[in-house]
């Protein structure tokens, strides 16, 4: 598992979704020119994972592309990726500006 | 030797249990099952409660405005907040608050200043940072951070693991090897500021606790000025041990907690399940369960505030907390196993707090000092000699 998400992207289609392990893991959401919109996971609590994610994402009209990672370490990973995100690029993506309320850490990555 | 608690003890705790029931609990049943932390909102609600209950801040010591609670009745609290699903790592979302580093209450005047109330204050964080890739159950030869006096500073190079908190710190307590020569006598501890030039968080360790991760870290030429030397050049190690002795009593009783909440679930699901036309309280092989889990509880709990006792006497408790930490730890994965065996297939699913625990409690076997070291602590002890 490299540090930064680099999984090629998707579609966010229907079809694509469908094909989906109903696995927990995190998550990112992109626009046409493949700049990330929004950071997520699919925790616990959903009811088919990472499928149940990107549909609500797909019915929100959030973005044209996604890519995902299955992890069990959701949590962990999640913050991982809007640290870094937050490192490469001085700020949060715009998704995840109203998520974040609590402190988030710096990471410095090399 | 009676441990049974005073009046006022048994009020605190029954007051505590209420907590965690009232308020907790019902947090927890819209939490991802691997939080750890609550909305803001929430995390105000519930320190409003634990102050009107005069019980916020318990570690700090009265004269830094902490409650006058002695450390068997915080024993006996850690034992009543990690009973919950995120109790073994983050205690009723800290709604109680915490010493923090309790280091800082031994620092200058002027590092208190700096460091210490503002941390108390909630305006600053701090991290602990003694674990290294060489190791971290051998600090006084693992230590391979080194600082180098250059003027008015130190000059830090090295790394650092499993570091909890760093990311989000404001400043850390960094042991660096200050004198090749002399082990456990040539480490000195440094207060770094993470703005330090130098000074960075590489990665997060991902690990078995999802929800509460380490970090590592590194040190390229960070210079940190000679002022923020915490108590004396080489005599860091103390500072260190002190810290892992105290910390053994807590971090067990959190063990025992989630093992009296797991024995709790698993008694009151033996009496509603039933196979074969009975419920599964009356089966030999689930009765045993339930009582090698009472004697692993019994067991720690006894040993746990054994500990504590001595401790609250001035007395010398290294063994004793080695010994708490040692049966807790272990003892609690059994009883967690066990209650996992006895739910069958929902004790290994997230609609339970069971299948968290279980990841958890493995590693509070190796944390804070793995159990094998816990031996060597107490062989060192009772041989009355250093034995390496």
């Amino acid at each position: 598992m490299g540090l930064r998400l680099e999984k090629p992207w998707r579609p966010l289609t229907p079809e694509a979704i469908a094909a989906l392990p109903a696995e927990l893991g995190v998550f990112q959401l992109g626009d046409a020119a493949g700049a990330v919109v929004r950071i997520g996971y699919a925790g616990g609590r959903t009811l088919f994972g990472l499928r149940s994610e990107l549909e609500a994402a797909l019915a929100k009209q959030e973005a044209t592309k996604f890519r995902t990672e299955v992890t069990a370490q959701y949590m962990s990973r999640y913050e991982e990726l809007l640290m870094v995100h937050k490192a490469d690029h001085g700020q949060l993506p715009p998704g995840n500006a109203a998520d974040v309320r609590r402190r988030l850490g710096r990471l410095r990555p090399g | 030797m009676d441990f049974e608690p005073s009046e006022e003890q048994a009020l605190i705790v029954d007051q505590v249990r209420r907590f965690v029931r009232e308020e907790v609990w019902p947090l927890e049943a819209k939490l991802d099952p691997d939080a750890s932390h609550v909305e803001p909102e929430d995390h105000a609600r519930l320190v409003e409660k634990t102050r009107a209950m005069g019980l916020y801040g318990l570690g700090i010591p009265p004269e830094f405005g902490g409650p006058d609670v002695d450390i068997v009745t915080q024993t006996l609290i850690a034992i009543e907040t990690a009973q919950h699903r995120a109790g073994l790592y983050s205690p009723c979302y800290g709604a109680f608050g915490g010493a923090g580093l309790a280091q800082l209450y031994e620092a200058n005047e002027d590092q208190k200043e700096r460091y210490l109330f503002p941390m108390l204050r909630g305006e600053k964080r701090g991290f602990f940072g003694l674990t290294e890739p060489s190791g971290g159950s051998d600090p006084a030869r693992a230590i391979r951070t080194k600082a180098v006096r250059d003027g008015d500073a130190w000059v830090i190079t090295g790394s650092k693991i499993f570091i909890s908190g760093a990311d989000g710190a404001d400043f850390g307590i960094v042991f660096a090897r200050t004198d090749a020569e002399k082990g456990r006598g040539g480490i000195t501890c440094f207060i770094v500021d993470a703005d330090t030039p130098g000074f960075y968080v590489r990665r997060v360790v991902h690990t078995l606790r999802s929800g509460h991760y380490g970090t590592e870290l590194q040190f390229e030429d960070a210079r940190v000025p000679h002022a923020n030397v915490l108590g004396e050049v080489n005599r860091g190690f103390a500072i260190a041990n002190d810290r892992l002795t105290r910390q053994r009593i807590p971090y067990a009783a959190g063990c025992l907690g989630v093992a009296v909440r797991a024995q709790e679930m698993a008694i009151d699901y033996a009496k509603q399940r039933e196979t074969f036309g009975a419920a599964l309280s009356t089966r030999q092989a689930i009765q045993w369960m339930v009582v090698d889990n009472e004697i692993d509880i019994r067991t720690a709990r006894w040993a746990i505030l054994a500990a504590a006792c001595k401790a609250a006497r001035g007395e010398p408790f290294r063994t004793e907390a080695a010994m708490a930490k040692l049966l807790a730890s272990e003892g609690a994965s059994r009883v967690v196993d066990r209650a996992i065996q006895i739910h069958g297939g929902y004790g290994v699913t997230k609609d339970l707090p069971l299948e968290r625990w279980y990841r958890e409690m493995r590693i509070r076997r190796i944390g804070e000092g793995p159990s094998e070291v816990q031996r060597i602590v107490m062989a060192r002890d009772l041989f009355d000699q250093a034995l390496y």
